[in-house]
């Protein structure tokens, strides 16, 4: 039993380990925006007036309720109850999805007023407004691979669970997927005041 | 009791708390989301940036708490990464910060 809850254990350490290096990745972003920002100051005001509040916030609600369906989804399993969580399973999928339809929406208004790195319109802004949206896309678009990353790995999970790959005996991968689907939640929460809070 | 049978079930170590106090945290959550939405509209300036930030902060201290367990987690190990973590960032920002705006 204690080797087997060691094993666990290890299986634990191995995901924070992977989640500390995911912070510092995007970290080091965070540090190059926040220095750009000291430098450009008028320009990322300029630059985070033009994006759309209310779908940012949407998006934060989306990705807030998927973190809660997913950690009911290891506690229903915990409960001995895996239908109940694929059904959660299911809800973070969803949530997923949500989300990068709201951000599909979000990029391709941006890409109709011509603000995508290179074109024309923004090459014609100034130097900071373009620092503001190549930082946009790099650090947003990072996070939607991560989202979509997500939805590949939660996916295999709910096949797992519904095939009883995945028991209340066993929930490792689960556990893991879960953690790292809180990462992605947690890398939202400060994108949303960090491009669409301060101006 | 039953709730202890559930508990001493193998497998769903560390024990986290149950659905009800998910939610409890999920409520939290969207409030100081609200909460960060409306400081943002009062163009508060440079005083909007350190809410908004410390908010990020305390909505991914119950994200890291609650929802990823780490304040039932057993191994220190575990326990001290994070903070690891935020001491290496905070290394990081304050000498770029320093030398960045000494220049």
């Amino acid at each position: 039993m204690n080797g087997r809850e060691d094993a666990r254990a290890g299986g634990r350490v191995g995901m924070w380990l992977f989640i500390a290096t995911e912070i510092i990745l995007f970290g080091g972003l965070f540090l190059l925006y926040s220095m750009y920002r000291l430098k450009n100051p008028a320009d990322f005001h300029a630059g985070s007036l033009e994006l759309n509040r209310v779908l940012g916030t949407l998006n934060t609600v989306i990705l807030l309720t998927s973190s809660l369906t997913v950690a009911c989804a290891i506690a229903a399993l915990g409960n001995g109850r895996p239908k109940q969580s694929a059904l959660f399973v299911v809800a973070t999928i969803a949530c997923a999805f949500g989300f990068l339809t709201v951000k599909a929406f979000e990029w391709t208004a941006k890409f109709h007023h011509g603000l995508y790195p290179n074109a024309k319109v923004l090459l014609s802004l100034s130097k900071g407004e373009n620092l503001f949206f190549g930082l946009y896309y790099m650090m947003t678009g990072l996070h939607a691979v991560h989202v979509l990353v997500g939805i590949g790995v939660l996916s295999v999970m709910l096949i797992r669970v519904l095939r009883g790959a995945i028991t209340p005996a066993n929930p490792v991968y689960l556990v893991n997927s879960g953690l790292y689907w809180h990462l992605v939640d947690i890398i939202w929460i400060f994108l949303f005041p960090l491009f669409y809070l301060i101006t | 009791m039953d709730t202890s049978a559930v508990r001493e079930m193998p497998g769903t170590q560390p024990h986290g708390p149950g659905m009800c106090s998910y939610i409890v945290v999920w409520g939290a959550l969207i409030l100081l989301t609200a909460m960060t939405v409306t400081v943002a509209g009062f163009n508060l300036q440079k005083i909007a940036i350190i809410v908004c930030l410390g908010i990020a902060a305390i909505k991914s201290t119950l994200v890291l708490f609650y929802f990823m367990h780490l304040r039932y987690e057993q191994r220190l190990v575990i326990k001290l990464l994070i903070p690891i973590v935020i001491a290496t960032l905070a290394i990081f920002i304050g000498l770029t910060f320093s030398d960045v705006i000494t220049r």
